[in-house]
């Protein structure tokens, strides 16, 4: 499962990063290593980029990256 | 060069300034604690060749001691990539050519959000040099139930620690003690946050130790990963031990504005009003202090006129000179209307917002929802819009949004394309729902869009260097913006335009000037002979060239004249068929223009095909002094305003070329 899976509401931890995942360095230095909980917000209006909720502050990123982002199974859904 | 030895060999011996740096993630509230520090003894200037702006402060301590402080750039880590980053961590790390070794480094981070601070923070420390950090937004953690154990903190980390709240100037004479302490040397370097010794192969100092070395090879990818992930446990450790978060996790007011603010149907249509709103405010409030500035400078030009000698110094004073101080204060109303309001959607939070909900569209062509305010503010002007670029943080989205920004048909093209359209395009509706002036003006406005589109895929592909941005943005919580930051952002706007972009408008507007009007008859010098000018003769000059594209000489006037600003064109045109105070709506400009015939060919020299040439090349040209300044202002290098400069007008030549030789070819003359 990855992070584009996920629906508004859900959470779940990061697992890993797919191979060919640019820009791996920088979100791991923004806090999105092996472990973290992520919350998913929202899709934009139009449909990408998504929010996501980590570390008690909010991020916006596209799809073709959230698809790269592997995520163990939900925490939980609301 | 005794003399300036000496000088300085003084100067160093009667006050020592020390070296500080502000560094901070974005969004932490880094620049309003800048302000809070060094209040307007600011200077703005870039790096050397690069677009990246250079920021420094006075700031001085308890003690008297004066600092040069640096805000540097927003980073979230000294291993960043990126070129405005790679500054930033060059100067901390002490490799940068452009600026001195460090005394001391200020890391700002925000309370709310502390683990990735302290990241940053943490790589600070290892540095070595003497490093404060501030806790800033304080009030926002403590609104939100967050405790952190500042002593345990201090002890943790063994550096000065101090809570502030810069927009309300908190924690600023603390600040100020604590750099009494430095310059008395009684901070030492702060403790590592893993002891070096408990590292092993997989360093954790390694993407430090290697952004020194400058080695950053693939093949370290793993050992770089690894690393990120012992700091960041690390630091959880610390975080799960000094903060205690409030228990319940309900809905916060920030959740509650996103609710709507991005909400599918009504972010959209909200975001339209706002941008709506603030454009047609920019357009329309900007025009009564723009006429109030033309009438100051046109009065002050006659007061010189009334009180000077006839002869060349008044009117290069007054018709060059006064004339070109004129030409630069007239941006300033839209500058800083738009700067005050990109401002204050900046600072609340929104600005991030609009760029979220308008990515999916700017993602297609190679740009990020970042460059859709600087882009659509170049619709009234293309000067503010690209002083807006500002507002976006991947470099290489930055530069390609400033070279096509000025496709967007700016107010200045208007005038021209009514006049033309005026005269020559017949006011007839067609297909019962198209009226053709109308219509005619929708396509020149997405001609512009069109290849400004069409340039941004071509200049990210090819032409501009720089990782593509993948849009990872933070999105912060909604804030109250402070008014005298605001202002300060605003005042500086104006002024970097006027000193920077403001020389070379002058000296071009003065060139200009002189070109319209020497040589002249000095025995009739308030004839205006404009034909005769240098202008007239460049016109002339130009004239087998431009034939190709369906202009005459006169416009060929004109496209020099009008260099100094679209507008002038008009003017220049009715100085040329003798019509008093010509401007887009002038009848008598029109009729003139529709009753020209060339002697040669005995056909009118205008005809609906000339002015969609015409048009067409006010669309795609770049006829505009200022625009070049301030590009050359805000890339830092001759580079790109000239190469800009060419690739329009080839652009707008081609065009031009095009519309009049098919046109002919079909028989639309």
């Amino acid at each position: 499962m990855t992070l584009d899976d996920l629906n508004p509401g859900d959470e779940a931890v990061i697992c890993g990063y797919a191979n060919e995942i640019e820009d791996e360095i920088r979100l791991l230095e923004m806090g999105l290593i092996v472990g973290s909980r992520i919350k998913f917000i929202k899709n934009a209006p139009f449909g990408d980029p998504i929010q996501i909720r980590l570390r008690g502050y909010d991020l916006s990123l596209r799809r073709n990256l959230a698809r790269r982002i592997l995520l163990s199974e939900p925490v939980s859904t609301s | 060069m005794a003399v300036v030895f000496d000088k300085r060999q003084h100067a160093n011996t009667e006050k020592k300034i020390l070296n500080a740096a502000l560094v901070g993630n974005p969004n932490c509230g880094k620049t309003t604690l800048f302000n809070a520090l060094t209040g307007l003894h600011q200077k703005v200037a870039n790096y050397p060749g690069v677009t990246v702006e250079r920021k420094s402060g006075k700031l001085i301590d308890t003690a008297g001691t004066v600092y040069r402080l640096m805000d540097l750039p927003g980073l979230y880590s000294l291993t960043s990539r990126s070129l405005d980053e790679k500054i930033a961590a060059d100067i901390i790390l002490g490799k940068s050519e452009h600026e001195p070794a460090l005394d001391v480094i200020i890391v700002a981070a925000d309370a709310t959000n502390l683990g990735r601070g302290l990241y940053l923070c943490s790589q600070v420390i290892e540095t070595g040099l003497p490093t404060i950090l501030v806790l800033n937004m304080m009030d926002v953690a403590h609104k939100e139930g967050i405790k952190i154990d500042i002593d345990l903190l201090v002890e943790t980390l063994n550096i000065p620690v101090i809570p502030a709240v810069a927009k309300n100037d908190i924690g600023i004479a603390e600040l100020r003690d604590a750099l009494v302490q430095l310059a008395k040397k009684e901070i030492k370097p702060g403790r590592p946050l893993i002891p070096i010794h408990e590292t092993t192969a997989n360093d954790v100092l390694t993407p430090l130790a290697r952004s020194i070395n400058e080695n950053n090879s693939e093949s370290d990818k793993p050992q770089e990963q690894l690393a990120i992930q012992a700091r960041y446990a690390a630091i959880d450790k610390i975080v799960n031990l000094i903060i205690s978060y409030p228990a319940s996790t309900k809905s916060s007011l920030n959740d509650k504005i996103d609710r709507f603010l991005t909400h599918r149907f009504l972010g959209p249509v909200i975001m339209f009003v706002v941008l709506s709103a603030i454009f047609q405010t920019v357009y329309s409030w900007s025009e009564l202090p723009m006429i109030w500035i033309e009438n100051m400078i046109t009065g002050l030009g006659e007061l010189v006129r009334q009180n000077m000698a006839v002869g060349m110094l008044r009117d290069l004073l007054v018709d060059g000179v006064i004339a070109g101080v004129g030409a630069v204060l007239v941006f300033l109303p839209q500058i800083m209307l738009l700067f005050l309001f990109v401002s204050v959607l900046e600072d609340s939070g929104y600005l991030s917002r609009v760029a979220f909900i308008l990515d999916r569209a700017m993602a297609r062509i190679g740009l990020s929802g970042q460059s859709v305010i600087p882009l659509l503010s170049s619709f009234a002007c293309a000067i503010p819009g690209i002083m807006a670029a500002r507002t976006i943080h991947n470099t290489r989205d930055r530069l390609i949004t400033i070279l096509v920004a000025p496709f967007m048909s700016c107010s200045a093209r208007l005038p021209v394309y009514t006049l033309m359209i005026g005269a020559f395009i017949p006011p007839i509706w067609f297909g019962g729902i198209f009226y053709l002036p109308a219509f005619t003006l929708l396509c020149l406005y997405m001609l512009g869009v069109v290849i400004s589109i069409f340039s941004a895929m071509i200049l990210g592909k090819f032409v501009v260097k720089g990782q593509i941005s993948n849009f990872i943005m933070e999105l912060p919580p909604y804030r109250i913006p402070v008014w005298r930051f605001i202002f300060l952002r605003v005042y500086e706007a104006g002024r970097t335009f006027v000193k920077n972009a403001g020389k070379i408008i002058l000296s071009i507007t003065v060139i200009l000037w002189f070109l319209a009007t020497y040589p002249r008859d000095e025995k009739h010098p308030n004839s205006h002979r404009i034909d005769q000018s240098y202008a007239g003769q460049i016109g002339h000059f130009i004239e087998p060239v431009i034939k190709p594209l369906g202009f005459d000489w006169k416009i060929g006037v004109g496209l020099v004249t009008s260099f100094a600003a679209r507008e002038v064109m008009v003017s220049t045109l009715g100085t040329l068929y003798n019509i008093q105070d010509a401007d887009g709506t002038s009848i008598g400009l029109r009729q003139a223009m529709q009753q020209d015939i060339n002697p040669e060919t005995g056909k009118p020299v205008f005809t609906p095909l000339t002015a969609i040439s015409l048009m067409v090349f006010f669309v795609l040209a770049c006829q505009c002094v200022s625009t070049l300044a301030i590009i050359r202002r805000e890339t830092n290098t001759w580079r790109w305003p000239v190469a800009l400069f060419f690739y329009m007008l080839i652009l707008a030549y081609s065009g031009s070329f095009i519309v009049f030789q098919l046109g002919t070819l079909l028989g639309f003359t």
